[in-house]
């Protein structure tokens, strides 16, 4: 529990369970875990290992059934802006605000900053995303990809404590999902963020994370932490991470191993 | 085997260019640009309509039963140029103005009390299923019995009219509202008042001005029935008592002119009101097309 100490936010033995119309499921099962300052900490498993659940309740939209989620170690009770998240969908704008007001809002809802020193953060922030000239137009006439970095840039002028990002890539086409993961670890290499990722793409886990937690499938319960360099290193074993990675979360045989691999490799390894 | 299919299928390079292209972009000419323009589609339209209704009363040649279009006009001019039909018209907006807001603002509440409780929702729900199909005209004797001869009566039934549709769509936007846009909305931390006038309305939008069309047209036309109905007895004169009037005294003209008028203050009200209102929101957010 040392470790503890310096963890911007600590996850603790985390059992989470929501109700459907006809059932309760279980998403999570004591999940633990710590994720310290400038970490981008990446939480990746298999669809319905209750990654997403997981997020929604580090943001405070689900209390858990056992045990403490922990951020600067105080219990988090409810949602709140010191942890911004993006989402996967693209209509988390705001359609009825221009960008730079989608951007703007943010500030003054939660009351950090006044009207105009709110929009001149919000031209600053969208500077960094490179969307200055489409300031005053309304979401609906972006690209998805332009969706998700004013999302990002949103998140990113609330200056949180921690950056909750849930599969923000995922509905993007390969070539945009590849560009952005870069602009993102541009943007952290600019402020040092930190940031909690939520993903089911083994080479995007090993692109964005420092730090990668692995969930088994429903309920996700952690089957290992690892760390990640970035780059697809090979390991002592002669595999690549990627392909110990996905030993790791399936124990596949060899053969359906190649195939996924395949697979993945067009779905944006770099 | 996979090299020989490779040979067999030479690869394709082609240099793209667009010289000798006809149109990259180019802009509309005159006539398919006049087409676009939806008011000037509605105009002829409305002319179109006009003309056939002119040939038909000529043809038929019985201005008793079907006056031309021209005499019409002839009646709505004199009609104004006297007075009478302004000061009718204005009687009436009057009335469907005060049954119009006080309709809205119970509709504010009940919708504020459905999406504060499961209660209120269950409630909103029941009311307006039993009382929406309800035509508010029904009402009319009753609420003479209630309120009297007078305006009372008239806002109450205007109430019911527009009561339940604004309510029911109102609602019906709040919970159709992404739910990532409610998280959004509590994630950055708005009160609750702020999260209702920041998310939850503009959100709602679109259903929210579909109810208040419905609900508009729905107090119209109750008012003038109400009228034709009940100014027999009180003698005030709005628009459906002036078109009743008219026709006691055979001025079939002025009855049309009067029913004119209602359908005039229709298409305004729609295309200049509720249209501008749809152009500066919901169109330009992108949230209609």
């Amino acid at each position: 529990m040392t470790a503890d100490d310096s963890a911007l936010l600590s996850v603790r033995s985390v059992t989470l369970r929501y109700r459907t119309r006809d059932q309760l499921i279980t998403a999570t099962y004591r999940v633990s875990f710590d994720v310290l300052r400038s970490d981008r900490f990446v939480v990746l498993g298999p669809s319905g290992c209750g990654k997403s659940t997981l997020l929604k309740a580090v943001g405070g939209f689900i209390e858990p059934l056992e045990g403490e989620i922990l951020l600067n170690g105080a219990r988090i009770r409810s949602p709140g802006p010191d942890r911004v998240i993006v989402f996967q969908e693209f209509d988390q704008l705001l359609p009825w605000k221009t960008i730079r007001d989608n951007v703007a809002f943010a500030l003054t809802a939660s009351g950090k900053l006044r009207r105009r020193d709110a929009a001149e953060r919000a031209e600053h922030f969208l500077e960094k995303v490179g969307l200055t000239k489409f300031a005053a137009s309304y979401p609906h006439t972006l690209s998805g990809g332009m969706k998700q970095r004013v999302a990002i840039a949103r998140a990113m002028a609330m200056e949180p404590d921690i950056l909750l990002m849930d599969e923000p890539f995922a509905a993007l086409d390969a070539l945009t999902r590849e560009k952005m993961q870069e602009e993102l670890l541009q943007l952290w290499e600019d402020t040092k963020f930190t940031v909690l990722f939520v993903t089911h793409s083994i080479p995007e886990a090993v692109r964005i994370g420092n730090r990668i937690l692995l969930l088994s499938a429903h309920p996700g319960q952690v089957k290992a932490e690892i760390n990640s360099t970035g780059v697809d290193t090979v390991g002592a074993d002669g595999r690549p991470l990627t392909t110990r990675i996905q030993d790791m979360l399936f124990d596949r045989v060899v053969e359906q191993e190649a195939i996924e691999h395949g697979q993945h490799a067009s779905g944006g390894t770099p | 085997m996979a090299s020989t299919r490779a040979a067999a299928r030479p690869e394709v390079h082609n240099s793209v260019t667009t010289t000798g292209l006809d149109v990259v972009e180019q802009p509309l000419g005159g006539w398919a640009r006049l087409y676009e323009n939806a008011a000037l589609r509605k105009a002829v339209l409305l002319i179109v309509l006009a003309l056939i209704w002119e040939l038909y009363a000529r043809w038929l040649g019985n201005p008793l039963l079907f006056p031309t279009f021209t005499a019409t006009l002839d009646a709505l001019f004199s009609g104004l140029a006297s007075g009478e039909l302004p000061s009718a018209a204005a009687y009436t907006i009057s009335l469907l103005l005060k049954g119009y807001v006080a309709g809205l603002a119970l509709a504010a509440l009940l919708t504020a009390f459905a999406s504060a409780t499961r209660i209120g929702a269950d409630l909103l729900e029941t009311l307006t299923a039993m009382f929406n199909p309800l035509p508010s005209i029904a009402l009319l004797p009753l609420a003479l019995i209630w309120f009297g001869l007078g305006d009372g009566s008239v806002i109450f039934v205007l109430i019911h009219a527009v009561l339940w549709s604004v309510a029911l769509n109102t609602f019906a936007g709040f919970k159709a509202l992404s739910p990532t846009l409610k998280m959004v909305g509590h994630n950055y931390g708005l009160s609750r008042l702020g999260y209702i006038g920041r998310i939850l309305i503009p959100g709602a939008f679109p259903s929210i001005l579909t109810g208040l069309k419905i609900g508009w047209a729905f107090a119209w036309r109750t008012l003038i029935a109400a009228e034709l109905v009940f100014g027999v007895s009180s003698g005030t004169g709005g628009l459906g008592w002036y078109v009743f009037e008219n026709k006691n005294q055979l001025l079939i003209p002025e009855t049309f002119a009067g029913l004119l008028t209602v359908i005039v203050f229709g298409l305004l009200v729609e295309n200049l009101i509720f249209r501008s209102i749809e152009n500066r929101t919901v169109k330009r957010w992108g949230m209609q097309s």
